[in-house]
């Protein structure tokens, strides 16, 4: 049965794997952007002692599905005056990167869709691109208010882009590779060797820049909506304001996916190198405690969750003090610490750097 | 045709009419999200010559950080085009004479006898040209690379130095004064009985 799988599998032409394998990619993404969108309403209603959605389903779980429905059924208003093809074109570009970056992420050893060698580059040059839906959108809406909008959240997600270039560069210093696979085996052995220690403030920067990139609260100014109503999207409406959203929660995961990956070893397991091999080789418990897939999950679900309690937390942050948190602390931060990391490699400190 | 020539042929009908588009389209805005387009495209190129690094840079500071200034600058502009297109069918025959001179220039320069050239042999799948790049910088051109990291960053304070001016009639709030506020400065706590009546 097996073989014949596999058989099957090698006799398709290769357009047909590909496409396939991005289906097999972006599927349960979607579903989980879904479920993000209900997540969050969930865990913050918890957090500020409410129930959250609890009517659609059991316990509120179609929620989501009846979201979509109701945006899917909505309809797409063009403003008098908008620049209609930009106003129609700025949704795709805004998601398109967001998914496009996947193709990159090894969710297990080897399991990637291109495993191509500048893999980090390819990932920062993709984020970077992710800004062009924000400004087209908030132009071509004829709008002032949007226009604002678009104008802070461009400005802010240049500007955290310094800071999170610089922390991948100490990543890559100290894995020696630019491969995100490479970079992940670089932190085997156990606990120890992931670049959580090594690059903690890295680590710190890189998170807050994701965030502050995702535009996301505490850094959410873009939208503030006490001052600018709901920032670059307020003109949109139905599936293209969803698709705005939809690109939101995917960034989100995609920038949890990178810090569990780049900083925290991935796929591996916590437990490697610390339990002995007889307790691997338990049938059902081993397989947990073994490195796989599960850990890259539940590592990237603890980030994702980290920007829903961030939210729940924190009040928003004054412009000019996200511009000055941006460059006068968080890129002076990576500056040092990428001189601590050089210093570092030079004289081979382990197991990190040897 | 090969999928490489139907890859090569798309980007480049992709490259030369955006190229063409940049400066025919009337919108400045437009005119500069198709520059973008070019420069992708271009990009594309690149990485088909194995040449993936460069590509993914392009992308990276071109697309991603230039171009988006330049749409910045060009969005907040208000262009009178009309008065930047009088005078073009005037000046139309002098256009002419120079646009034919630099094609025949750039025709013997770089005409299609110089670049017969074949497509250099697919490197090996353990061949990174990111890494052959950074063994070449980082050794041969070792100081080039150093002098011109050099005087970037001397354009940059060069630039961050010219257009710093003190406003003094701007109310400005120094965010790391106002981080340092503590409660003592700014209340002050009574413990009074509530009046009776």
């Amino acid at each position: 049965m097996q073989q014949a799988m596999i058989q099957f599998w090698e006799g398709l032409p290769l357009i047909v794997q590909i496409n396939l394998k991005i289906m097999a990619i972006l599927t349960p993404l979607m579903l989980a952007v879904a479920y993000t969108t209900f997540a969050e309403r969930k865990i913050i209603g918890y957090i500020q002692v409410r129930v959250g959605p609890n009517r659609v389903g059991p316990r509120g779980w179609l929620q989501p599905i009846a979201d979509a429905l109701k945006l899917l059924t909505k309809e797409v208003v063009i403003p008098t005056n908008a620049n209609r093809y930009l106003f129609l074109i700025a949704p795709v570009l805004s998601i398109a990167p967001a998914l496009a970056a996947w193709a990159v992420v090894p969710f297990d050893n080897g399991m990637v869709l291109a495993d191509i060698n500048a893999g980090l580059l390819f990932l920062l040059a993709l984020t970077s691109m992710g800004v062009y839906g924000i400004i087209i959108a908030g132009w071509a809406s004829n709008s002032r208010y949007a226009l604002l909008g678009s104008m802070r959240s461009a400005a802010q997600i240049i500007s955290y882009e310094i800071a999170m270039g610089f922390a991948l560069v100490g990543v890559i210093m100290a894995a020696g590779s630019l491969n995100v696979g490479e970079i992940v085996m670089a932190q085997q052995g156990s606990v120890y060797h992931w670049f959580l220690l090594p690059l903690f403030p890295l680590f710190l920067v890189y998170f807050i820049s994701g965030v502050a990139e995702t535009n996301r609260a505490p850094f959410d100014v873009a939208e503030g909506e006490s001052e600018i109503v709901a920032g670059f999207h307020v003109e949109y409406s139905g599936m293209a304001f969803a698709v705005f959203f939809l690109a939101e929660y995917a960034n989100m995961i995609l920038i949890s996916a990178l810090t569990a990956l780049l900083f925290l070893g991935g796929w591996l397991s916590p437990f490697e190198g610390i339990l002995p091999d007889s307790v691997f080789a338990i049938p059902v418990l081993g397989w947990l405690l073994n490195s796989g897939i599960h850990w890259f999950l539940m590592k990237t679900a603890f980030f994702l969750f980290c920007f829903l309690w961030f939210r729940a937390t924190f009040p928003r942050y004054r412009y000019d003090h996200i511009m000055r948190l941006g460059w006068k602390v968080l890129i002076p931060v990576t500056i040092v610490w990428l001189f601590v990391a050089g210093a570092a490699v030079a004289i081979g400190i382990g197991p990190w750097f040897a | 045709m090969t999928f490489e020539a139907f890859l090569f042929y798309f980007f480049s009908v992709v490259l030369v009419g955006s190229a063409v588009a940049v400066i025919t389209v009337r919108n400045p805005v437009h005119s500069a999200l198709f520059l973008v387009l070019a420069f992708v495209a271009t990009a594309a190129h690149w990485i088909m010559l194995e040449a993936e690094f460069l590509g993914i840079l392009l992308v990276l500071v071109y697309v991603g950080a230039v171009m988006v200034l330049f749409l910045f600058v060009v969005m907040m502009l208000d262009i009178n085009m009309s008065r930047i297109r009088q005078g073009f069918m005037k000046l139309l025959p002098v256009g002419l004479v120079v646009a034919v001179g630099m094609m025949a220039v750039m025709a013997m320069v770089v005409g299609a006898k110089v670049f017969q050239v074949e497509p250099p042999a697919p490197a090996g799948a353990d061949y990174s040209n990111t890494e052959a790049l950074g063994q070449l910088l980082y050794t041969e051109y070792v100081y080039p690379f150093e002098i011109a990291a050099v005087i970037l960053l001397v354009a940059i304070i060069a630039a961050i130095v010219l257009t710093l001016r003190r406003r003094p009639d701007s109310r400005y709030m120094d965010p790391a004064r106002q981080i340092r506020i503590r409660r003592e400065d700014r209340v002050r706590m009574v413990k009074m009985e509530s009046e009776k009546k």
